[in-house]
């Protein structure tokens, strides 16, 4: 079978259109061709897209490796970087690399893309003048903006926007200048790009429009742009960005047909039906082009042809534009305003909300869209675009959005709802990949994860615009409870599910490891998942991770609460709410000698100091310990208080010593990290005086024996416990508890307090792990014993003592 | 204005934040994960909450009160909220961090 000799297929150029195409070919005919592939870069392929967000700093060069070595090493692909092919003799059938290497092809695919548009300028050529197109342009802004300089951007479409942006997220001050009077004329109507000038002038960025630059001065590094009109914009980086040019030069010298870009048919083959072009080089019709999504048009094609299949036949689809700035939104398509009197223009506008839409009509047809501030109704402007579909019903109320519209036509209601989505909507513009592919494929193959998704359709894998749809429509057909598939943050898109079995699975042992296993898209990670893996990992690893301190809230690390005014509250430990006369006079001298100004009782059987300045904290802390008083942890997401009443030793109704429970489990569980702060309580009788019933964890005694109560909680939501079990002594109830305290460490997601949390795994999950499993039970009871060993050190005395975080609590200089 | 010399880099802890007592009022000095350093007066555009006791990541910081998200480069807060925090002048030679601050008298080091 395979004694087929394979045919020899060389592609020019390892960018994106390429290296699809080479894709699209392995997945229909993976054994037909031996391929090598040059590349002038000295990179794997990379998602060119992407740069914009390289240089705003949200991806990191890593990041956006679309194709790393292993998988042209796993395709037996010969790759060749950083050796761009000079020549190729069509006679011969050969190609000649820079290096000399001399390839023999049977098909050859030409997919060098385009070149940066270089206007003929005075001091072109002075060091600081980059264009925007590759990952080496983007190291010189980077440096440039370490460096400290100013930049121009000449250029006011996509990519200068996107240049300019990321310029500024760098720290740089930015100037950008332009020919026409407004902001991407291209693709925006003068409204909604005047819209757009206004919004990223307020977030700092200075146009100079209706500018014609003249010339870059300088002697021997850029100093500024001249524009004609004699204004004079200054800046040590100059981004050259108008516009982009096919490059053709190799497939010129080789004598194919060429007119702006290398001709192609609509099966992608050049002038010689050997040679197969695809990309920004080609012409098609007289068209060229500067977005992906038709290229992975013609990559298909391409790939079709190459397999054999000669009826394969590329159209050029229609296109639509978004600009990738985080949070400014801004979509077109189509004509961006009517030609003639046939064409009619809907218009809507909220100035207040920054919000412009414009459509153009042709005969009940929509043919354009214009969107500025709120996009969320793009996706299905451009499906009734694509798709030319009759709108004279929904004329009236079009211009309000899909759900209205809808909703007046007696369609589906509910939000912008994945369910209300036809199937042949287009969901992912870049891959052309619509919401029956996406739903299809999840269900063919069982996908649970938007990585899953990504890698088996293309959907969002390119400009990641639509990542938030592809996310919905995964939830909606896997019936996923969002709280699990949701992404933790920001700067990834799993879930805290996910990261939690992905840490204990794969061993990963620090932050650093697990941002890299899962694809961070951070360095650093965010304020809200580094204190979630913080904790997950000392969950995890207790005694082996080490805790960090630059990954807890302010509370946590300086082990007291923040007040409105930046001063801090100090409420010590009062086991089960019991005191003594030492220890409250220790409490009062340190009242009088730190002048606190408000001593409060709290609502968990305590007393609280407020209004202690952060330096005085170690001593107010030396002071109390002196007396036996640790810290009560009333910042922390952990143990709380377990509150009591007064119980059988007193109490005429009391059935047992609830106070002395009480005590005892705050022995057992104080100093534990849980994934948000825990309570209990125990009642003496079922008059419930401690208010046991809205604890986390609540013990309410009886004749018989104890009731155990979980999940309830006092706060925004109230919600009363459920009923887990009646014991009959109080080392089971220690028992029970410690394992209850350990399932819900293990299983609940930072944040999460035990009320969702049981509602999330249901009490049958919780009685079957702890009540019917009794070894489970003991399991969960000597994991948490033995991370009690490590947490059960009063955070105080640690710092009291001066030894541990001292730089905390003092300034680092006083400038007088 | 002037360098004043406040310290060195190991002074800070890394993502974290030391205060400077000055003129101008109490200025926080940050270092990033990447030992780059910024200086801010200490109040967030919010409400004034101490920024110095916030989480640094990347180069941001997010206010201990209710975590506005601040550039600790151009002292703006992060959309949707507005506002902006004074940044101060610093720079790094060799370890030492200096704050450009007008003529100082004395300094002394915590
Ligand atoms: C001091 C105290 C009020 C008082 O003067 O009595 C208090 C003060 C605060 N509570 Fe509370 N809570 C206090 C008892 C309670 C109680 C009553 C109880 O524990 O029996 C509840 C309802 C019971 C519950 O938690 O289910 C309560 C429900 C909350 C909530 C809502 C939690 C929820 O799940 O919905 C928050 C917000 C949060 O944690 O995210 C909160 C948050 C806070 C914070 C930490 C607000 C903050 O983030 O800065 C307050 C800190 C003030 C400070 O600096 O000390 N506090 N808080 C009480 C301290 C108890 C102690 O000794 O540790
Ligand atoms: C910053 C930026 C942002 C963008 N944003 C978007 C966006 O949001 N949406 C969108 O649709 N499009 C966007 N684009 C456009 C998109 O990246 C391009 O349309 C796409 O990369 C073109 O693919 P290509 O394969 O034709 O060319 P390329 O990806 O440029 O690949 C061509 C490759 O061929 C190599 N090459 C050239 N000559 C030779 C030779 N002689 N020998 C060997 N190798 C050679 C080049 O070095 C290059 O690596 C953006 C482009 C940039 C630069
Ligand atoms: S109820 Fe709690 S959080 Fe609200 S003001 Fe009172 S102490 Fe603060
Ligand atoms: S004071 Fe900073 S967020 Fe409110």
């Amino acid at each position: 079978m395979n004694a087929q000799p394979r045919s020899r297929l060389v592609v020019i150029g390892n960018g994106m259109a390429g290296m699809r195409t080479v894709e699209e070919l392995l997945a229909i005919a993976p054994v037909r061709y031996d391929i090598t592939v040059f590349g002038a870069e000295p990179h794997p392929n990379y998602n060119r897209i992407m740069l914009s967000s390289v240089l705003a700093g949200e991806k990191g060069v890593d990041d956006i490796v679309i194709n790393p070595r292993q998988w042209y090493a796993d395709n037996q692909i010969t790759l060749h970087t950083g050796d761009p092919v000079v020549a190729i003799d069509r006679a011969a059938k050969t190609v000649t690399a820079a290096s000399g290497l001399v390839v023999a092809y049977d098909k050859l695919l030409i997919a060098t893309g385009s070149k940066p548009l270089m206007p003929p300028l005075p001091g072109l050529e002075l060091p600081g003048v980059v264009a925007f197109r590759d990952i080496h342009d983007v190291d010189k802004m980077l440096a440039a903006a370490k460096a400290g300089s100013r930049a121009v951007v000449i250029g006011g479409g996509l990519l200068g926007l996107e240049a300019a942006w990321g310029l500024k997220r760098q720290g740089m001050p930015v100037a950008l200048v332009h020919l026409m009077p407004t902001l991407m004329e291209r693709q925006l109507d003068v409204e909604a790009g005047s819209m757009l000038q206004r919004d990223l002038t307020d977030r700092g960025l200075h146009f100079f429009t209706s500018g014609q630059t003249e010339e870059i001065t300088g002697t021997t590094h850029a100093q500024g742009v001249k524009l004609a009109d004699g204004r004079f914009v200054p800046g040590e980086l100059v981004v050259v960005a108008i516009g982009i040019r096919p490059n053709v030069d190799l497939a010129k010298a080789a004598g194919l047909a060429i007119n702006r870009g290398i001709e192609v048919g609509d099966d992608m083959a050049t002038s010689d039906a050997d040679i197969y072009s695809v990309g920004e080089c080609v012409e098609h019709n007289g068209q060229v082009f500067g977005l992906v999504a038709p290229l992975w048009e013609q990559a298909k094609v391409c790939a079709a042809q190459l397999a054999g299949d000669r009826a394969a036949s590329y159209v050029t689809p229609a296109l639509s534009t978004r600009l990738k700035i985080t949070g400014i939104d801004v979509f077109s398509a189509g004509q961006l305003t009517a030609q003639d009197e046939a064409d009619s223009e809907i218009v809507f506008r909220d100035a207040a909300k920054g919000v412009y839409r414009k459509l153009v009509i042709r005969e009940d047809r929509l043919v354009g869209a214009v969107m500025y501030g709120d996009v969320a109704d793009a996706n299905w402007y451009f499906q009734l675009l694509r798709q030319e579909s009759d709108v004279g019903p929904l004329r009236d109320r079009l211009i309000f959005g899909q759900q209205f519209a809808d909703a007046c036509c007696g369609g589906a209601k509910g939000a912008m709802d994945v369910a209300a989505m036809s199937d042949d909507t287009q969901v992912c513009g870049c891959n052309g990949v619509s919401k029956g592919t996406i739903v299809k494929a999840i269900n063919a193959k069982g996908l649970t994860s938007l990585d899953e998704v990504r890698a088996h359709t293309k959907a969002s894998a390119s400009c990641g615009q639509c990542s938030g749809v592809v996310q919905a429509i995964l939830a909606h057909v896997t019936g996923a409870d969002a709280a699990i598939s949701e992404a933790m943050c920001k700067c990834t898109e799993h879930g805290h599910a996910h990261v939690r079995q992905a840490i204990v699975e794969q061993g990963l042992k620090t932050q650093g490891q697990v941002r890299r296993a899962l694809g961070w898209k951070t360095d650093d990670g965010c304020a809200k998942c580094r204190p979630a893996l913080n904790y997950y990992l000392l969950c995890a690893w207790p005694g082996e991770y080490l805790d960090d301190a630059r990954s807890r809230f302010i509370n946590e690390r300086v082990h007291a609460n923040i007040q409105k005014d930046g001063t801090y509250s100090v409420v010590p430990r009062m086991w089960g709410g019991l005191t003594t006369p030492d220890e409250l006079r220790a409490i009062a001298d340190v009242a009088d000698k730190f002048k606190v100004p408000m001593v409060k009782v709290t609502g968990g059987q305590r007393i609280d100091l407020f209004g202690i300045k952060k330096e005085d904290l170690p001593a107010v802390w030396g002071d109390l310990n002196k007396a036996g008083l640790v810290s009560g942890h009333a910042y922390a997401k952990g143990l709380r208080t377990v509150k009591t009443c007064v119980g059988s030793e007193w109490c005429r109704f009391g059935t047992q010593d609830s106070t002395g429970l009480g005590v005892k489990l705050e022995k057992l569980l104080w100093g534990s990290w849980t994934p948000h702060k825990v309570k209990l309580a125990v009642s003496g009788c079922p008059r419930n005086c401690a208010e046991a019933t809205i604890k986390d964890f609540g013990i309410v005694c009886v004749d018989a024996g104890y009731d155990i109560l979980i999940g309830g909680n006092g706060g925004i939501e109230v919600r009363v416990t459920d009923q887990f079990t009646r014991v009959a002594t109080e080392d089971e109830v220690l028992e029970i508890i410690a394992a209850l305290m350990q399932l819900y460490r293990e299983e609940g997601f930072y944040l999460e307090r035990t009320a969702p949390w049981v509602e999330r795994v249901g009490m049958a999950h919780i009685k079957a792990r702890v009540l019917d499993d009794g070894a489970g039970r003991k399991a969960l009871e000597a994991r948490f014993l033995f991370s009690q060993q490590y947490a059960q050190i009063d955070p105080w005395a640690e710092r009291a003592e001066g030894g541990i975080d001292a730089h905390e609590f003092q300034p680092l200089a006083v400038v007088e | 204005m002037d360098w004043i010399n406040i310290g060195t880099l190991s002074d800070i802890p890394a993502l974290g934040a030391r205060t400077v007592e000055t003129s101008l009022g109490e200025v926080a000095v940050f270092r990033t994960a990447t030992d780059e350093v910024f200086a801010l007066i200490n109040r967030c555009p919010h409400k004034g909450g101490p920024l110095s006791e916030g989480i640094v990541s990347g180069r941001k910081v997010a206010c201990p009160l209710h975590n506005w998200v601040i550039d600790l480069n151009s002292g703006a807060a992060d959309a949707p909220d507005e506002g902006c925090t004074t940044t101060v002048p610093v720079r790094q030679d060799g370890g030492a961090i200096f704050l450009g601050l007008e003529a100082a008298r004395k300094v002394a080091h915590g």
